[in-house]
């Protein structure tokens, strides 16, 4: 397991802080949200294509760099600082990753480069209620002459307002519940029969319900085995969980900073509030989970990189670490700023919003503790 | 620090497999057993022949502290070598050779501050674990206000003269030597604090074992009435002992958070979850039936996970040459609370059979969790408590000021 960067790692991440820091600083989500784009914004995704950060996971001989998931961890700790809005979760992370784990030669040819690229967007649209659970999928996939009618509904699809192609987790045999008879397949966002309802979400990101009637797609959409579509998505999953709990990371740690200059410029009795005890040691307390976070995230980054095989217990405590985090250090955060962190000109809502999407969405700390404890036999 | 050629710490790890394979007994390789941990000294009684053997053998190479310099010696050995030796220890799963404070702290702080007469004096038996060294740091009116201690020490001319009280002294009664602290002058607090060393056997000091809650008795009052030290023995400048002492608080605070905690409560004693799984029992898909302390031991699991990666990270920082002053400072704080949990986890998952005392009403490893449960509370006290550990993290390293 690796914990220092390399000097390629390291450029990057210099390179995505700045971007986030200069482009994409809260005050740009804050115009997005008054402008209502519902996060969407071609031109911010047009530079970071630019900046190749479409491209990380995807190989070189499909137009990406081939950096591997510590260097994209980099750039979703930076976009986490600002807690700004990208598809590079659902685009770069999951689709590139259910791509190159699971498709085809045909399929990597024609989807990778365009991963990379930033022409195209993706989401990978698993979960039917409002709990994380990718083994419920209800939605059918049934076989056809020339391939599979879907049918079914899909809740709170991360990017979905405006993917231009899906990845519907779907099932082709058995029950939900059942990690058997799972297949992932590609459908565009024209398809027939495939409604998305944009939704106006609390972190100001924004998300789509889908509802799928009779929608017909091809024998060669389907990413993977029939059936063992599992084998994909739960490694695809994984790396999400990852990506999301070092975007997490990031935002922890900027809410945390915020606080600290907060501390160390309010004064309140004459005295600077950062001098109070009470409140330095809740301070100590979240630096010390600020640090052993990100530990477990960098374990978890490099772990994929390494293909260890604990990469799912890793996955779990990363998200579960993340999730607990992020929801102390963005609830401390307003609490500290008092009545101004309770007002919407402060950044502080903005970001315990984030954080709950942040925890909520690929399982929450609850969800991982089940899943550590079962890979850890009891 | 020299560079090695990969080839040349190959050879370096041949011979060291070789010397280990010849002088490391055999029952050295077996699971240390709580009752056979060598902590030398004079009255070191080796229950285990091969573990004087063993020592002897470690402590001739030096190897009972690789890195410290060979004329004094250590085993003189560059940090690569000594991750090579480390490594081989740990392949053949070597139990240490010796436990002990002078290694710990004393030595480390000696390397840094004392002369070179005081480290060619007391180095070697350091490291051959002839002489057992306790610390002399609290007092009854000086625990988290460590500075406010008072034992006295006169300048008599050819020597010094001590008079006062220490407390929490670990293992007093069976140390051969101690390091202390000692106020030079009362019109100042920090800059009037020495740092002296002197036999135990010196006529007026005396030891008198503490007992715990756990029923144990690792630490001592220790009295000091007239106690005679030559001036030779006074470590560093007079009246510059707190610079001495904070320097090894962190050598202490260290190697508690490395693992050396009481109260996790040694060999036999199986995880949390194991227990649990006996003494609740699990339902048809494997869980733990009870959610609730199924989710508490997982999310102590978590920590205690998180807590080794970053032990880990750290220690590759510091390779790297980053800074890594920060990771160290909560290190304590964060050991201290998941040991504590573990602690209380365990007692719990047990039931009744965690609430035993003594005798046959009870398994050994039960009671071994119950008393370790006890001891395990004064990890947040002993070595700096969590609450001095915290305000040292908000003024080092969060940079928070004190409160006027």
């Amino acid at each position: 397991m690796s914990f220092v960067l390399s000097e390629d790692q390291q450029m990057l991440r210099d390179t995505a802080m700045a971007f986030a820091r200069d482009e994409m600083p809260v005050s740009h989500l804050r115009e997005l949200r008054d402008g209502g784009a519902n996060g969407v914004d071609a031109e911010m995704r047009g530079k970071l294509a630019e900046l190749g950060f479409f491209g990380v996971l995807v190989p070189e001989e499909y137009d990406g760099v081939g950096l591997g998931m510590v260097a994209m961890g980099q750039i979703m700790e930076a976009q986490g600082r600002t807690i700004a809005a990208t598809p590079l979760l659902q685009t770069a992370v999951m689709g590139a990753s259910a791509l190159i784990l699971g498709g085809s030669e045909a399929q990597k040819a024609e989807w990778l480069p365009k991963i990379a690229s930033g022409e195209v967007t993706v989401a990978l649209a698993v979960d039917e209620g409002t709990h994380h659970a990718p083994l419920n999928i209800a939605t059918e996939a049934e076989r056809n002459g020339q391939g599979y009618t879907l049918n079914g509904a899909k809740r709170y699809v991360p990017d979905g307002h405006h993917a231009d192609v899906f990845i519907i987790a779907a099932r082709t045999f058995g029950e939900a519940g059942q990690a058997h008879g799972i297949s992932l397949f590609l459908v565009p966002n024209t398809a027939d029969g495939l409604s998305v309802n944009a939704l106006n979400t609390v972190d100001s990101h924004g998300a789509a319900h889908l509802t799928l009637e009779d929608v017909a797609v091809g024998e060669d959409c389907v990413i993977g085995a029939v059936d063992a579509g599992w084998e994909v998505l739960e490694p695809t999953l994984d790396r999400g969980r990852i990506a999301l709990a070092a975007e997490a990371l990031g935002s922890a740690q900027a809410a945390f900073d915020m606080t600290l200059e907060y501390m160390q410029t309010r004064k309140q009795f004459g005295q600077l509030i950062g001098s109070f005890q009470s409140l330095q040691h809740r301070a100590a307390k979240m630096f010390t989970d600020l640090e052993l976070t990100r530990s477990c995230i960098a374990a978890a980054l490099s772990g994929i990189d390494e293909n260890r095989n604990d990469v799912a217990e890793l996955a779990s405590l990363a998200k579960a670490r993340a999730s607990d985090l992020i929801h102390l250090v963005s609830n401390e955060t307003v609490q500290f700023h008092g009545g101004i962190g309770m007002t919407d000109a402060h950044d502080s809502g903005l970001y315990m919003k984030r954080a709950r999407v942040q925890e909520a969405l690929l399982g929450g700390a609850s969800y991982h503790r089940d899943r550590y404890a079962k890979l850890n036999g009891f | 620090m020299a560079f090695d050629a990969p080839e040349d710490l190959d050879e370096f790890r041949t011979s060291v497999r070789e010397w280990l394979e010849e002088n490391c007994p055999p029952s050295m390789r077996t699971p240390m057993k709580d009752d056979e941990i060598v902590w030398g000294g004079k009255r070191e009684a080796f229950k285990n022949p091969d573990s004087k053997v063993w020592l002897e053998r470690m402590g001739e190479k030096g190897w009972t502290a690789p890195e410290w310099p060979a004329e004094y010696g250590g085993g003189g050995l560059n940090k690569a070598q000594a991750r090579v030796l480390q490594q081989e220890l740990r392949r053949i799963k070597a139990r240490p050779a010796l436990f002990s404070f002078g290694l710990w702290m004393f030595g480390p702080a000696l390397l840094e501050f004392g002369n070179d007469e005081q480290k060619k004096r007391f180095i070697p038996d350091i490291v051959k674990g002839k002489t057992r060294w306790c610390q002399g740091y609290s007092e009854p009116g000086a625990g988290s206000d460590l500075a406010g201690l008072q034992t006295k020490c006169e300048d008599k001319g050819d020597h010094w003269l001590i008079n006062g009280q220490k407390v929490w002294t670990s293992y007093a009664d069976q140390a051969d030597w101690i390091f202390c602290l000692v106020r030079t002058d009362k019109s100042v607090k920090h800059e009037g604090i020495s740092f002296l060393v002197f036999d135990m056997e010196t006529e007026g000091v005396e030891a008198r074992p503490i007992k715990l809650i756990s029923g144990s008795s690792p630490f001592c009052e220790t009295f000091f009435t007239d106690v005679k030290v030559p001036k030779d023995q006074l470590v560093g400048k007079l009246n510059g002992g707190w610079t001495i002492a904070k320097r090894l608080l962190q050598f202490e605070r260290s190697s508690i958070s490395a693992g050396g905690f009481g109260g996790t409560g040694g060999s036999g004693i199986l995880p949390p979850q194991e227990y649990a799984k006996q003494h609740v029992g699990v339902d048809e898909t494997g869980r733990v039936s009870d959610g609730d302390l199924r989710a508490r031991i997982t999310d102590h699991l978590m920590y205690a996970k998180a807590f080794g990666l970053t032990v880990q990270r750290s220690t590759e920082e510091a390779k790297a040459g980053q800074e890594v002053g920060h990771t160290a400072s909560i290190m304590k704080y964060a050991a201290a609370k998941m040991n504590q949990d573990k602690c209380e986890l365990l007692v719990e998952a047990l039931g009744t059979d965690g609430l035993g005392w003594s005798g046959d009403g009870f398994a050994e490893d039960a009671k071994k969790a119950t008393r370790g449960w006890l001891r395990s509370k004064g990890n947040s006290i002993e070595g700096g408590t969590s609450e001095i550990n915290l305000n040292v993290v908000a003024k080092r390293v969060l940079g928070l000021r004190e409160h006027q």
